[in-house]
């Protein structure tokens, strides 16, 4: 019995049942499978997270958003004027998260490739974005630059999904996609 | 007493315990394996992220 | 031998030293303290995440769930945990256990760190959820009491390795020792790693608290934090598969199918199983792909090896057992006519079940590195952790309890009517949170979030009605889960303080284990051939699940947006 030692002095040397045997190798290769459906997914796979990041001063980050801000802002939503910014395809497009509150909002094109940079503020955030379900967190200090091509045309919300604070449940932004 | 009941040997020159079941019977062998290996992929990940670049 | 230090227990035979009886009521009892307090919690998170109830006003949602979490996760378990830690080696081995003043000391600290830390999060100031992630910051005494309850909890884990030597050097067992133990020694082992990881991440972020530490780089934390938040959740496992092993030996007398494929088991937990912090840092800034593949993965999913393979030896030992004694009609007598009215048996097979069907599958679909994608911070991750932790650990907890109160507080469970059912409530319940949490997560439903509905957003944003449907589930199972919890601290509460006594002539008369049934079943060994086809479809039927879910998910990534 489980609770009790061993009935035999050495039992490392008895013979393995046959269903063990089986089920052990099963479950193994299966390990194996998962391991590499991993691998095979980053030569063949098209959602793959970029690794590209960089350390970065908050105010220097701030900066670089407005400088885009200012170029391509093509109006202002809701009764805050919120700038919505449509950048050229191909280039790189800031969101920054602060509390709480993602800017700006962002006009992309479907079907064109961005690069877009992400980055705190202020505490940790996380970039959720509806419906189409991507989440990735956000760090202060670092900035994370990824490939992104919009596949739908519509209006996505920024969800925050990290905690970060009182008025956590306020924090949305948007990115729309218009067809070219 | 703790002589198996189906051990064919002689009871006077008891079965040689092999490795692995000698591994599994050293509870401080094991604490320092299951200590070291996660100590190194921590070391691991941290350097990585020593390792992020300034943003030019 | 046998003088005041020890008393001989009539229902097993084992020797118990008398020290190490009251400490492990002492863990035990402060753990059920903490069990309904953190199970209250609980609720209110539920009912506020229910849109249709939305009870806590946001900043007592948010205290709320920074108690929920410190209150279960840690203190619940981790006292619980100390309390098997010494069955597992003074009653086992028949051994005094080491240093208990020692001991006293190490609950004491304990208990001091989890009240410090308990008030801190009352006062207000700490709602930094569980994770405590910086730049966020607690009040200094928050970060105290997970340090100080840490030291206590490290102190217990090395009086588990002393009592260990005792054991050998004063030959109170023969051999190895009994796989329960083992599967606690690698709980035991697991814990230092995790403990030591803690306290060098929270050491630094208390001094930085208190103003003496400029910056913590808030990537580095959650590597190492994470060494010490995911690793403590594999102590749970461990102890909760030797639990498992334990109950079906107590209950039906099953042997292990081979000692040696199960402790082979246990060596890749020991191994492998701590290096799943990657599980949290899977979308973080700037870290390779090949030491999130390699950690995400517990290399090459030897760690996941030894689960399946628990999965296969817990229930066919138990269905050896069961043929062994003449239930062998069709492929599963075995399992129809097992003691189901029994709360300990029925709770730590649901509990089998549910870790394998709900927690480990969506365990490993959350680990893999890109389908964390559609899942990071969503409920998808509450709902994997409350199907391991809860459905799981709490639950194997809960079934070994009915078997702690008869034979070491030595009092009959009271409302025994109650306690039949209570594992069902419980487990169902918690199945069915871990399950709509799931649900809700895949939908895109953000965790750790006051308001789904975005009300007071400058910007909105509408989840899908069914995330709306699957939050008021949630809500109406958490219900189910917290009678059943309620159910469960009144029994035994009830029990410890008025259940009859049992002294050595009424245990005779009254047995709790059945009797015979270890010793008719316990014989049957590697001589013949091994009959477990019940066994045998119920992994197949797992493994089918596993793999269609693990490939479905495969599916919803590949309809995201192109990144790279």
């Amino acid at each position: 019995m489980a609770i009790f030692p061993p009935e035999n002095r050495v039992w490392w040397n008895e013979p393995l049942h046959r269903p063990e045997i089986i089920w052990i190798t099963v479950a193994f290769l299966w390990g194996l499978v998962m391991f590499f459906t991993m691998i095979y997914w980053h030569f063949s796979g098209q959602q793959n997270l970029s690794n590209e990041a960089y350390r970065i001063f908050p105010e220097v980050y701030a900066e670089r958003t407005e400088a885009m801000a200012e170029k391509y802002t093509v109006r202002t939503e809701t009764n805050l004027d919120i700038p919505v910014v449509h950048p050229k395809p191909g280039t790189d497009v800031y969101m920054l998260a602060r509390l709480w509150e993602w800017w700006p909002i962002l006009e992309l094109e479907k079907g064109q490739e961005y690069r877009l940079h992400l980055s705190s503020l202020d505490w940790q955030h996380g970039f959720s974005l509806q419906p189409t379900n991507i989440n990735v967190q956000v760090h202060p200090g670092y900035e994370m630059v990824m490939t992104i091509t919009p596949t739908q045309a519509g209006e996505f919300g920024v969800v925050c999904n990290e905690f970060c604070g009182i008025g956590h449940h306020t924090m949305v932004g948007k990115i729309i996609v218009v067809d070219k | 007493m703790s002589a198996s009941p189906d051990d064919n040997g002689d009871s006077a020159v008891p079965e040689r315990i092999p490795a692995m079941q000698r591994l599994l019977d050293n509870p401080f062998l094991l604490l320092f394996i299951g200590v070291t290996i996660p100590t190194v992929y921590l070391i691991w990940g941290i350097m990585e992220v020593a390792q992020i670049p300034m943003a030019r | 031998m046998a003088n005041e230090l020890f008393r001989i227990c009539p229902d097993t035979g084992f020797k118990i030293d008398r020290n190490a009886e009251k400490l492990i009521k002492a863990n035990a009892v402060v753990a059920i303290v903490f069990l309904a307090v953190g199970g209250l919690f609980g609720l209110l998170v539920a009912l506020t995440r229910w849109p249709a109830v939305h009870l806590l006003p946001a900043e007592w949602f948010y205290l709320a769930l920074t108690a929920h979490g410190a209150d279960v996760l840690l203190f619940w378990i981790v006292f619980f945990e100390i309390a098997m830690l010494y069955f597992t080696s003074s009653v086992l081995l028949n051994c005094r256990l080491a240093t208990p003043k020692l001991a006293w000391g190490a609950f004491w600290l304990m208990l001091l760190g989890a009240v410090i830390a308990n008030v801190a999060v009352l006062q207000g100031e700490s709602s930094v959820m569980f994770t405590s992630y910086v730049p966020m910051q607690a009040a200094p005494h928050f970060y105290l009491g997970l340090i100080l309850f840490a030291v206590g909890a490290l102190v217990a884990v090395f009086i588990f390795f002393g009592t260990l030597v005792t054991a050998r050097e004063e030959r109170t067992y023969q051999g190895s020792v009994p796989l329960v133990t083992f599967g606690a020694i690698t709980a035991a082992i697991i814990a230092v790693f995790t403990l030591a990881s803690g306290a060098i991440i929270l050491v630094p972020t208390f001094l930085w608290s208190l103003g003496l530490i400029g910056d913590i780089d808030p990537v580095t934390y959650k590597i190492v934090w994470w060494a010490m938040g995911h690793s403590s959740q594999q102590i749970n496992v461990s102890v909760h598969v030797a639990i498992w092993y334990a109950i079906a030996a107590m209950l039906l007398g099953a042997k292990p199918l081979s000692e040696k494929v199960s402790r082979f088991a246990f060596l890749m937990y020991i191994m492998f199983l701590q290096l799943a912090s990657a599980h949290h840092l899977l979308v973080e800034p700037g870290i390779s792909s090949e030491w999130k593949i390699f950690n995400t993965s517990y290399a090459l999913y030897l760690a996941v090896l030894g689960s399946l393979i628990h999965g296969m030896s817990v229930p066919g030992a138990i269905e050896a057992a069961q043929r062994r004694r003449g239930f062998t009609s069709g492929m599963f007598e075995w399992l129809r006519k097992a003691p189901w009215g029994n709360p300990a048996f029925s709770g730590m097979f649901m509990s089998l079940v549910f870790f394998g069907f709900i927690g480990g599958i969506s365990g490993v679909v959350l680990g893999t590195e890109q389908l964390n994608i559609i899942m990071h911070n969503t409920l998808y991750v509450p709902g994997h952790f409350h199907g391991t932790v809860v459905a799981g650990t709490t639950l194997a907890f809960m079934a070994i309890t009915y078997l702690v109160v008869p034979l070491i507080f030595r009092r009959d469970i009271i409302l025994p009517g109650l306690a039949r059912w209570q594992p069902y409530l419980f487990g169902i319940g918690v199945a069915g949170i871990s399950l709509f949490m799931m649900g809700a997560g895949t939908l895109g439903v953000s965790r750790r979030h006051w308001d789904m509905t975005f009300t007071d957003a400058a910007i909105g944003f509408e989840y899908p009605p069914a995330a709306f449907l699957m939050m008021g589930l949630n809500g109406i199972f958490a219900i189910m889960a917290a009678v059943g919890g309620l159910a469960f601290v009144v029994v035994i509460v009830g029990s410890v303080l008025f259940g009859t006594r049992r002294d050595d002539a009424y245990s005779k008369a009254h047995p709790v284990l059945p009797p015979a049934g270890a010793v008719a079943v316990s014989t049957y060994g590697n001589e013949e051939a091994l009959k477990i086809p019940g066994t045998i479809m119920l992994v197949t039927i797992f493994f089918a699940a596993f793999v269609l879910y693990y490939f479905v998910n495969w599916k919803y990534l590949s309809e995201v947006w192109p990144l790279s």
